[in-house]
């Protein structure tokens, strides 16, 4: 039963780190990005192909760190299919979004990102097939790590990580100058513009951040599950559920409520079993939004 | 730099949000350094769209701005900032969710690197209540406080000019007393002030000049105590006194 705390807090980063994206995508520009969760997925198969360049060249570079069955070429790969993701997300508003601007409803742009999503999830099926795959085929065996919990190795090191991005995030949005602008964009664009902040380029910083944190989070998924074309889009639902219960906007209220998702998943899969698990995510979204529609964090509007 | 002209000036300015539907309609008017020019006028003159236009707030569609001897018209806003022009908006001027702080570190970054920290500490001590609450959230401060966040927040920069959209906005006699009052010292120290105004009375009071815009257009210029005691203006346009004849 204790094996709930590792599970829950595993998928709670996990989606954590999707929501934070979701959450800040919504609050600056005003619409729900359905082609998030693709950012995920490309991300995941970002860092497969990098990994195996990588591997190719340097011989030795696809063995696992220690216990780990995350190699330096995954590490390196996931590096830079980071930056690759960021890319896409600024290509994608540049090509779509940009022009629909101020121009559109916000309908006709949530209904853009639909097709954006659709668009590269066919496109990574196209190129991958549908068939999952992995980083490593190594087993991994759950330790003892005292208190009657045990995890793997390689859950310990993500977890870790995640954290480390979430503080980083954290850090980023209180202490520094783009993180001010970003949350003075979210409140109030054209104050923003009057106190000299440069909206487009703190859009472009919330869309970089969102993809690259969107890429952690899949090649995450990949190293814990496997990776398929439909990864990303499957974690959607859990992605807004977080952002919503969080408050709309709020990048701490995500993180709470990606936690609640997290937990109440790994509770579920445990009393009720794993089919159970996708529904979780949809009850709290339906609870939170008849109790309270503002979220946990959320200021009314 | 020429420094025969003044350092605002606004020339046959048509602006607004719709194409071929302009709310400001060929307005002139200009402000010296020093000196507290106030915007007058029914509502729907045109008043607030004629601030925000120049401010690179509001679209623009002929005409020109000219300040310190350059063409800003339809300079982008968070620009404007650099070149020494600020502006508070009406309501909404503070960022509720940021801490008192954060609103003036957000302004610090049209300084460069080196400037910001000494900015900020010269604006917290110009205005000591906030540097008090400087934790605390924007939107937790009182009324006037907010506003003079607002007014702390716009001057951090040093600008050469401020604009402000009805700064007595929602205060109480006392408080707008205050507010004018400090802005009387920012205009003494050099800064040109241009400021909209509903508050008829206190806005003249404080001017030094006055326009009364009417359907987007400027109907009457002139010194303010000039304006303020011309019973017509005020009775056609300021809704203050009333005599005898007068078209209602």
């Amino acid at each position: 039963m204790t094996q709930v705390l590792v599970d829950g807090l595993m998928s709670g980063v996990l989606i954590g780190l999707g929501a934070i994206g979701v959450t800040l995508t919504y609050s600056i520009l005003g619409f729900a990005n359905f082609a998030h969760g693709e950012f995920i997925s490309f991300g995941a198969y970002a860092t497969l192909m990098i990994a195996s360049g990588i591997s190719a060249l340097v011989v030795g570079s696809d063995q696992g760190i220690g216990a780990l069955s995350i190699s330096p070429a995954v590490i390196a790969a996931s590096l830079l299919a980071m930056a690759l993701t960021a890319g896409l997300a600024l290509a994608l508003d540049w090509i779509l979004f940009s022009r629909l601007r101020g121009k559109s409803a916000a309908i006709s742009v949530v209904m853009a990102s639909f097709g954006a999503s659709m668009a590269i999830r066919a496109a990574l099926e196209f190129a991958f097939t549908s068939r999952p795959t992995y980083f490593s085929r190594d087993l991994e065996i759950a330790r003892p790590i005292g208190l009657g919990l045990k995890a793997t190795p390689d859950q310990i090191a993500l977890i870790t990580v995640a954290a480390a991005l979430l503080i980083g995030v954290h850090l980023l949005l209180t202490r520094t100058q783009i993180g001010r602008a970003m949350r003075a964009v979210s409140e109030n664009q054209a104050l923003a513009r009057a106190a000299g902040v440069d909206v487009d380029a703190t859009i472009r910083a919330v869309w970089a951040l969102g993809g690259a944190l969107a890429s952690a989070a899949g090649v995450m998924l990949g190293l814990l599950v496997q990776i398929r074309p439909f990864m990303g889009f499957d974690l959607l639902l859990p992605l807004f559920a977080a952002a919503i219960l969080g408050g709309i906007g709020s990048v701490p209220g995500a993180f709470a409520g990606a936690l609640i998702i997290g937990f109440g998943e790994a509770i579920t899969v445990e009393l009720a079993g794993a089919e159970w698990r996708a529904a979780v995510a949809f009850l709290i979204l339906i609870a939170v939004l008849i109790i309270r529609p503002t979220g946990l964090a959320g200021r009314p509007t | 730099m020429s420094r025969e002209q003044p350092l605002l000036v606004v020339e046959n300015l048509v602006a607004g949000y719709e194409p071929g539907l302009p709310i400001v309609n060929g307005a002139s008017i200009h402000v010296e350094a020093g000196e507290i020019v106030a915007v007058l006028g029914p509502n729907g003159a045109g008043k607030s769209t004629l601030i925000k236009a120049i401010a690179g707030l509001a679209p623009i569609s002929g005409g020109a701005v000219t300040f310190d001897g350059r063409d800003v018209t339809r300079l982008p806003a968070h620009r404007m900032i650099r070149a020494g022009l600020a502006f508070t908006p009406q309501t909404e001027n503070v960022f509720a969710s940021l801490s008192v702080d954060d609103n003036l570190q957000l302004a610090a970054g049209a300084l460069a690197k080196a400037l910001r920290a000494g900015r900020v500490a010269a604006t917290y001590a110009a205005f000591p209540d906030l540097a008090r609450q400087r934790r605390l959230p924007a939107g937790r401060l009182s009324g006037g406080q907010r506003q003079m966040l607002a007014i702390a927040r716009a001057l951090l920069v040093a600008p050469k000019a401020l604009m402000l959209d009805e700064p007595s906005a929602g205060l109480s006699p006392k408080l707008v007393e205050m507010v004018f009052a400090r802005l009387a010292d920012i205009a003494r120290s050099g800064v040109g002030i241009l400021l909209v105004e509903q508050n008829t009375r206190a806005a003249l009071a404080l001017a030094d000049r006055a326009y009364v815009l009417v359907q987007g257009r400027r109907r009457h210029e002139g010194p303010a105590r000039a304006l303020a005691n011309d019973p017509m203006i005020a009775a056609l346009y300021l809704g203050g006194v009333e005599i005898e004849g007068a078209p209602r």
